[in-house]
């Protein structure tokens, strides 16, 4: 272990200890009183977290942070966003200059634990995959054998693209590159047959394409990116909040409720819509919450299909398919526990 | 009688050696070797130029405020530069309050005007740049940051763009300045603790990267402080800045105060000077005249380094310039973006450029060689 690493994990267990100490369950408290959510998003992600020509941030993960807001103010807007670049991110939160990090930032198991990190839930299932030109007639990654294949150059897409080709006995050439912009330009010229990135990239790449309707994104996924919110060990009722949001929008697309039928719905005599729109039972008391705030966060933001459709899927430029993040009853991954 | 001899008058030189052709010989086509190059030089432009200015005006996109007014026909987008303009101007400075900024650019023009006309006397020069280096910073930080006399506060997480590059530029300058000249006299000093002191200092500065004193900054430098104490993040940035390029100022400085030779310090001391008025009245005018190259090199590079602020994700032109690009609605128009920040970095840096080889002619008093 270098030097520099003992610090910077000293540093860390240290403030870890300070602060586990000194704010056992106050950050929720400390938030209600500052009366908006501090949220660490990206500098820069199309289609995750970005500024419009306006100034405003939107993106999926800026949605889960307005979630939050609504749940905890009843009002989206409150919300401070702070653009973190990936290597500040996670002392951002360490340090307490953020309450939740919304970063499309992998679920992992050191970050999990030895970096003291609680990730709240899944709000996108990436993955590495692969986009090809629509006349090389691929309709799936076993078909890649011998292709030649653009990559960005000292990133785990490298590595796990040779672990890929090596398991599946199949050869490839691989063209490095320090930028995307790059590499989908060389994809353009023909230098390479395919380009590898985690596939919400791939899709964004191919609109920078001249003619981005003759590239297809393979359906394949050969890696695991699951990306989701994360807040600081040791508060467990801010945690809880956090979570529980991403469960509720997810729930609601579930059982059919969307931003505009939101108010209908309340009338619904589905026991589950009841008690999840806060007609029925006490759910708010439990997080310390108003009794409706799921209904605010659905009414404000929307529900998970919802935000999904628009800054990803079909109601944005990028047209991502849900593939994975569809709902477990519609073939995909997004299954959020029941509300009672 | 004897005949005076009257000269032939003076034959035209030869037309192959004068007017354009004449230039033309000489300079370009003097030995088969400098005709080889200037035919591979014009055709290397031949090949260049004209697809360049077909992307830059003819085929470009000039009208119309969405991605639909630019299809991909090989031209330049610049309709996305026009609909982003204002942001790369002011980053997320709210919109209402930008006439702040405005004001406070032309109160720095026209105040600043005077130093720039020749006839002011130099005394009045001299007051009015002190009082400008005293007050205007004031001035600038209550316009820009507001909370104060009804102006409503504006976060610094939401300065950006050409501002926020200006705001690290000009903070960088005006403080490395000052605090390199002391840390230079200092290296020099008979005095051994202040000696120590600033050697170290300058050693310890240039020793590290930039870009390393930004990221200890912004990300080892919380990790120290208590939970909840947050410094301002562009606070940091702009201290570890302007520490860094003090460093580097402090030994152009000294470069030029070892180039004064040391009768003009003993003449001093014979004059009856002391060490301040030694330095202020004799060293430092000759020296500081010297290193002009030096010390708007440092400036232009200073000006140029403001953009690594882009990793610890403050939107500075660079930055703000590679967010628009990640806009859905925008993608694939990085090229268009880079041009345009690449011509206003260079504008700046050129006029700055300029203006010191205009200084240099001004104060220049016989000793060039």
């Amino acid at each position: 272990m270098n030097p520099f690493k003992t610090l910077t994990a000293a540093a860390t267990v240290l403030l870890l200890t300070a602060t586990g100490v000194a704010q056992a369950g106050a950050a929720l408290n400390a938030i209600k009183e500052r009366g908006f959510i501090k949220c660490g998003v990206s500098d820069g992600l199309p289609g995750f977290s970005y500024a419009d020509e306006k100034g405003n941030y939107n993106g999926i993960d800026v949605d889960v942070c307005r979630a939050v807001a609504a749940a905890v103010f009843g009002d989206a807007t409150k919300v401070k966003f702070t653009p973190l670049t990936a290597k500040e991110r996670l002392t951002a939160l360490q340090s307490g200059e953020i309450d939740v990090l919304s970063r499309n930032t992998t679920w992992t198991s050191s970050r999990d634990s030895a970096q003291g990190m609680n990730f709240t839930g899944i709000t996108y299932y990436d993955g590495q995959g692969f986009l090809v030109n629509k006349k090389l007639g691929v309709k799936n990654a076993k078909g890649l054998d011998g292709a030649t294949v653009c990559v960005q150059a000292g990133t785990t897409t490298e590595l796990n693209l040779s672990d890929y080709f090596r398991a599946n006995k199949m050869k490839y050439t691989p063209i490095s590159y320090d930028k995307s912009d790059e590499s989908a330009k060389s994809l353009e010229a023909g230098r390479c047959d395919v380009l590898t990135s985690d596939q919400s990239q791939l899709y964004a790449q191919r609109i920078k394409l001249a003619k981005p309707d003759d590239y297809i994104v393979l359906p394949d996924v050969i890696s695991k990116e699951p990306l989701g919110p994360v807040v600081r060990h040791g508060d467990d009722d801010w945690y809880d909040i956090v979570k529980w949001t991403l469960f509720v929008m997810v729930n609601a697309e579930e059982l059919g409720i969307t931003s505009k039928n939101v108010e209908e719905m309340k009338k619904s005599t589905n026991p589950d819509v009841k008690r999840l729109l806060g007609v029925e039972g006490d759910k708010g008391k439990d997080f310390g919450l108003a009794n409706d705030w799921m209904a605010v966060v659905i009414k404000q933001v929307g529900n998970y299909g919802e935000i999904f459709e628009r800054n990803v899927g079909k109601g944005s430029p990028l047209k991502i398919e849900r593939g994975l993040n569809a709902l477990w009853n519609q073939g995909g991954l997004q299954y959020a526990p029941p509300m009672r | 009688m004897a005949e005076s001899h009257t000269p032939h008058p003076d034959l035209p030189p030869p037309v192959s050696t004068i007017g354009v052709p004449g230039w033309l010989r000489r300079n370009l086509f003097s030995s088969p070797l400098n005709i080889a190059l200037t035919i591979l030089a014009a055709y290397l432009l031949y090949i260049a130029i004209p697809p360049l200015l077909r992307w830059v005006f003819w085929d470009a996109h000039w009208r119309g405020d969405s991605r639909a007014d630019c299809p991909a026909d090989g031209g330049a987008c610049w309709v996305f530069i026009r609909v982003h303009f204002e942001q790369f101007m002011y980053g997320f400075y709210p919109d209402e309050q930008r006439w702040r900024v405005k004001t406070a650019l032309a109160v720095l023009i026209l105040s600043a005007a005077p130093l720039f006309i020749r006839s002011v006397p130099g005394k009045i020069k001299m007051r009015l740049g002190l009082g400008l280096l005293a007050v205007y910073p004031v001035i600038a930080f209550v316009l820009f940051k507001g909370g104060v006399l009804g102006l409503p506060a504006v976060d610094t997480s939401k300065w950006g763009g050409l501002l926020l590059t200006l705001v690290i530029a000009g903070v960088g300058m005006t403080a490395a300045l000052p605090l390199g000249v002391l840390l230079a006299l200092g290296r020099r000093s008979q005095l051994p603790a202040i000696q120590t002191l600033c050697v170290t200092f300058i050693e310890f500065w240039r020793g590290v990267p930039l870009i390393t004193v930004l990221f200890m900054s912004s990300v080892m430098l919380p990790l120290f402080l208590p939970a909840g104490v947050s410094f301002d993040k562009l606070l940091r940035a702009l201290i570890g800045i302007t520490l860094f390029q003090a460093a580097y100022m402090a030994e152009v400085v000294r470069g030029g105060l070892q180039a004064i030779p040391k009768g003009q310090i003993e003449a001093a001391a014979a004059l009856g000077l002391g060490y301040w008025k030694t330095m202020g009245l004799i060293v430092l005018p000759q020296a500081l005249k010297l290193v002009i190259p030096g010390i708007v090199n440092t400036f232009i590079a200073l000006f140029k380094d403001t953009s690594l602020v882009l990793i610890i994700g403050l939107f500075d032109l660079m930055n703000i310039v590679h967010n628009a690009t990640t806009n859905p609605d925008w993608l694939g128009f990085s090229t268009e973006g880079y041009v345009f920040t690449a011509t206003v970095y260079w504008l700046f840096c050129f006029s700055m450029s300029r203006y010191s080889q205009s200084l240099e002619k001004r104060l220049h008093t016989g000793h060039k060689r």
